[in-house]
């Protein structure tokens, strides 16, 4: 506690940070193209698609293989294990093609939630056995970043202390890891929106976890300049009866953001949860038109909400290709322009979107 | 933890926020004329003059009653409690005096350190007995704002996990209690300068504390755009044998706090804990110029500084108040420009000596 036995050095920071902020270099978000085995089950299903791992290689070729449009609004793409040593149909390793492109390569690094015993069905998440040699592995294989999701939920008693506590640490844990062997870690501290709650709860749950994690990743001597925060957008539970504009939601994520996250963390990119495309589009340009001081970039780490269309329009057909990673260009744009606060939905309101800002100290 | 009870209501946030802001308005810093009277005891020593009642009221009219665009430097003045109920020579209470140049009062409401058992000398700071009725009373005698003073230290075994997170405790409870009484808490958790240790190391244990008090902030449910925080600057100790410049000193300081202190806290004011009234301006200064992005205020909270030539100049004589004046006058005002990067120094070559100094940020 006296005394410091740095972690980093000079060079190891310099790195980490360049790293951070490649991938969140303005109109730039994140493409998170990490769905596990399981969850790209779900993906395909619905649309009638086989979950074979051939299929799993063809869509995601179709998205990684989009044209020079998304360089300028995809920073970075998260991989799954599996993807990351899949090949295009020209024999090119995915991780190459995309490293080739100047955009940053990521690789999802966590096991999955377990549960926590004694609480009301709270998780913890594992993953950090052996991590350290993963990490050094997956660099070499040309990942630059990692992510790492914890699960909470807002109830009667959730989350509780422990849930709080025994999440912050496993993610200070899982970005010292990371940080020893050159790769910037993402802390993602996910709180559902599942529930019947208010927007000013899911807010005051927000603020008590990000505040447990700063805190953690400071005992834990992380070097916040290196990392990058994927929070859920402050939104009000899925069943909350009353709605709540966009900049309502802008407003109060801002707020607990600028109450919890040091100025030191280069970058902050939200998790879309379950919000449609267009919700996730115009939710992240009324956070980056929100009249107070944003010292991080605040921009997307989208996957439902960049692949939902494209999904749809494949369908796993041959000749949909293209029309599919259509869909996913458009997404990409849309979001890239929404990063830098100059998205135009076709339903939004303009001028009077910038009235509906509520006064923060309301929140 | 799970549910939400509003420790204030929309009203007084808003209250609490415009009063933090009119303090650290743009130029403008805070004079601490808080001095206890022990305190007051060594300043006046100095300068031979007796620690009485009438000098310590007598001196503190020389600093109130400068003319009134001392405002456009002075956004706040800490008064000790005594003071708060003395007069001018004209007969008004010196808060009204302040007021009336559109300066925000504020209050000194700790009451000192006290021991803290087991360690190697280190302390808490105690006050919060009857606290809320204390601050009930002084928001009607005039106050807007307090400030509250925890002091650590560094050495091998210094500070202890105990001292961080017990004068965390206790920053959080008073301001806790100060906002419930319309108070803005300004909240001082200072790392003496004492020792031999490096910049690095001051850095790193200034990270350490202000991360604690943070988290013990957000536990106490402290609504933080109604606050402000009073830190010491990371410097080097006083005996370290290695000597940085002021570009050193901003770098080291910017980065700790942007490693720890949100964007929602209005402003900063540094102490100036040993500094020279020169130094405590030019470390302000190249602090304002630091090329990183600096989401809060960051101005001066000065006692020293501000009164060190003053005090000189005066000497307890009736006939050099005016000079007194002038001198607390031109380092008010050299220290509202510091707050803005504003501040040339009179050697023109050390400003230019300044611009190349600062390293690359990811040294630190």
């Amino acid at each position: 506690m006296t005394h410091q036995y740095p972690a980093l050095t000079t060079e190891q920071k310099k790195e980490l940070q360049e790293i951070a902020q490649r991938i969140v270099a303005p109109g730039k978000g994140i493409l998170a193209a990490d769905e596990s085995t399981g969850s790209m089950a779900k993906r395909l299903n619905p649309i009638g698609v086989e979950n074979t791992e051939e299929n799993r290689r063809r869509y995601r070729q179709l998205l990684f293989t989009a044209d020079q449009r998304i360089d300028s609004c995809i920073g970075g793409v998260i991989f799954f294990h599996e993807t990351l040593y899949q090949k295009s149909d020209d024999g090119v390793c995915f991780a190459k093609l995309i490293k080739d492109r100047d955009i940053v390569v990521g690789i999802k690094v966590d096991k999955g939630v377990v549960p926590l015993a004694g609480t009301n069905g709270e998780t913890t998440t594992q993953g950090l056995d052996g991590l350290s040699e993963r990490c050094a592995q997956y660099k070499k294989d040309g990942a630059d970043f990692a992510k790492w999701r914890c699960v909470l939920k807002i109830s009667e008693t959730t989350p509780s202390q422990l849930a709080i506590l025994e999440n912050a640490n496993v993610l200070a844990r899982y970005a010292s890891i990371c940080q020893q062997n050159g790769i910037v870690p993402i802390v993602e501290p996910e709180i559902l929106p599942d529930g019947d709650h208010d927007l000013k709860r899911c807010q005051y749950v927000t603020e008590k976890v990000l505040a447990a994690v700063y805190k953690a990743l400071s005992d834990h001597h992380v070097y916040l300049e290196g990392t990058l925060l994927k929070p859920n957008m402050v939104t009000p539970g899925h069943s909350c009866p009353t709605k709540f504009s966009s900049e309502e939601i802008a407003m109060a994520t801002v707020t607990a953001l600028r109450r919890t996250v040091p100025p030191a963390v280069t970058g902050v990119t939200f998790l879309s949860g379950g919000q449609s495309e267009e919700e996730a589009s115009v939710n992240l340009n009324s956070i980056n038109t929100c009249p107070l001081t944003k010292p991080w970039a605040l921009t997307f780490s989208y996957g439902r909400a960049l692949q939902a269309s494209a999904l749809n329009a494949w369908k796993g057909d041959l000749n949909k290709e293209k029309a599919g990673t259509e869909e996913f260009i458009k997404r990409a744009q849309a979001n890239g322009l929404a990063a830098l606060g100059k998205y135009k939905s076709s339903g939004s309101a303009g001028a009077a979107a910038q009235s509906l800002y509520v006064a923060n100290h309301a929140y | 933890m799970t549910h939400q009870f509003p420790a204030l209501s929309p009203e007084q946030k808003k209250e609490l926020s415009d009063i933090a802001q009119r303090i650290v308005a743009p130029g403008k810093g805070i004079l601490a004329a808080d001095e206890s009277t022990g305190t007051m005891a060594k300043r006046l020593q100095k300068i031979n003059v007796e620690n009485t009642e009438e000098n310590r009221r007598c001196f503190r009219e020389i600093l109130f009653s400068s003319d009134p665009s001392i405002a456009n430097s002075i956004g706040g003045v800490i008064f000790f409690h005594e003071t708060l109920y003395q007069k001018s020579d004209s007969g008004k209470l010196f808060p009204q005096v302040i007021k009336e140049k559109g300066i925000v009062v504020g209050i000194k409401v700790d009451k000192g350190t006290a021991g803290l058992n087991g360690t190697d000398g280190e302390t808490t700071t105690q006050g919060l007995d009857g606290l809320s009725e204390r601050c009930a009373q002084y928001k009607k005698d005039g106050c807007d704002f307090a400030k509250w003073r925890c002091v650590l230290k560094i050495s091998d075994g210094c500070p202890s996990a105990l001292a961080i997170a017990e004068n965390a405790n206790v920053l959080a409870r008073y301001a806790s209690i100060c906002q419930q009484n319309g108070l803005v808490p300004i909240v001082e958790p200072e790392i003496l300068p004492d020792g031999n240790h490096d910049l690095q190391r001051s850095q790193y244990v200034t990270e350490k504390v202000l991360a604690a008090v943070y988290k013990a902030l957000n536990d106490h449910h402290v609504y933080l755009e109604g606050t402000l925080l009073k830190p010491n600057m990371v410097t080097a100790g006083h005996s370290c044998t290695k000597k940085y410049t002021p570009q050193d000193v901003a770098l080291a300081t910017v980065t700790t706090l942007r490693r720890t202190v949100p964007a929602a806290v209005p402003g900063i004011c540094f102490l100036s804990g040993g500094q020279s009234e020169e130094e405590a301006s030019l470390n302000l200064n190249a602090i304002n110029q630091v090329p990183l992005h600096r989401p809060w205020k960051l101005t001066f909270s000065y006692g020293r500084a501000l009164q060190a030539s003053a005090l000189a100049a005066w000497v307890g004589k009736d006939a050099n108040k005016k000079a007194a004046q002038d001198a607390f006058f031109t380092r008010a005002k050299i220290n509202g420009l510091a707050s803005k990067g504003e501040y040339k120094p009179a050697t023109p070559a050390s400003q230019a000596a300044m611009q190349s100094l600062y390293t690359a940020s990811y040294v630190y």
